[in-house]
């Protein structure tokens, strides 16, 4: 259990992040899809850029992670078109209309939003829906 | 300090500490960051049913995941409780005019406060917005293999084209029920 802790700690960090940075809030989502503020655009632009140097410097220089394995990251499978289209338009739905996703679900229930454990549980059902479906589905 | 805790962080500061939780992961533990296979690891765990999208080594693959989260859950009971900022967001006037329009008036915390309480689950408008939201967030993600954290930072930082795709997808359900459900509906 010992070598879990750490990512409570990271998980812990991010949740912070994600609540002084005003990404879990219903409005701020409202306000990224109006085109009203560049507030939103600059946390996502300016996360991808940091993510996608440190990619570039952990590729390059072929580092370890902590128990010495040298890190891989798994591709994503870019024949599948239909799947991030359609998928990402229903998921689009949900977060426009709950004003979260999955992250500033749990977030936001911690940040005393009890009433967000409907959300949740609707998202496990529709996880589960998707499991049921998915040999039905185009992808 | 307790005021430096309290304040809302601006978007430059932000958005460089959420980038930085790819990193991290990679270095803790090759972990891919990605917060909505929780809900299949969860349904893989507890969820009835003899489905094959579920039937995989859930604590070899997802627990770590599952601690992670449990983290986020502390980090906004003490960023959203302990230090929670008692002023409102400071949204564009632009955005709070047009929610009025809509009749959204209170604009405390983080989100409207007559849209997501126990009384609206029994108003239709309750329903779509909390229980049919929640489901496409759960169903859309795994249908789309990601959602804002697997695919908006992990996946567009890694260059991947897959998850591109599923952003654009994400923008059109979004502006959709922005610009057309939500002028409908509330």
């Amino acid at each position: 259990m010992k070598s879990y802790l750490k990512y409570l700690f990271a998980g812990l960090f991010f949740g912070f992040a994600l609540v002084k940075s005003e990404v879990i809030s219903w409005f701020r989502i409202q306000e990224m899809f109006r085109f009203d503020a560049f507030h939103m655009y600059g946390i996502i632009g300016s996360a991808i850029i940091v993510a996608m140097i440190s990619i570039q410097i952990i590729k390059k220089m072929g580092l370890k992670d902590s128990t010495g394995t040298p890190i891989t990251i798994p591709p994503k499978d870019s024949s599948q078109i239909t799947r991030y289209l359609a998928g990402g338009i229903l998921f689009g739905i949900g977060w426009a209309l709950t004003g979260a996703c999955p992250g500033p679900l749990f977030t936001l229930a911690g940040a005393g939003y009890e009433i967000m454990i409907v959300p949740i549980a609707s998202a496990l059902l529709g996880t589960w829906a998707y499991g049921l479906l998915r040999p039905m589905l185009p992808h | 300090m307790l005021e430096l805790l309290q304040q809302p962080w601006p978007w430059y500061v932000a958005g460089p500490m959420i980038g930085l939780i790819v990193p991290i992961l990679l270095l803790l533990g090759s972990k891919t960051f990605g917060v909505s296979s929780n809900l299949r690891h969860v349904c893989a765990a507890c969820m009835p049913g003899k489905i094959d999208f579920f039937q995989y080594d859930w604590k070899e693959k997802g627990l770590w995941n599952l601690v992670f989260i449990a983290g986020t859950v502390i980090g906004g009971f003490l960023a959203g409780w302990v230090f929670n900022n008692p002023e409102p967001i400071d949204l564009s006037q632009q955005t709070v005019k047009e929610l009025q329009v809509l009749g959204i008036l209170d604009f405390r915390g983080m989100m409207p406060d007559g849209l997501f309480n126990w009384q609206a689950l029994a108003t239709p408008v309750g329903i779509l917005v909390m229980v049919a939201g929640g489901f496409l967030v759960g169903f859309g993600a795994r249908y789309a293999g990601g959602c804002t954290s697997g695919h908006a930072i992990t996946g567009i930082s890694n260059l991947q084209v897959a998850s591109l795709l599923a952003v654009i997808g994400f923008f059109i359900g979004g502006l959709f029920v922005t610009h057309v459900i939500f002028p409908l509906i509330l």
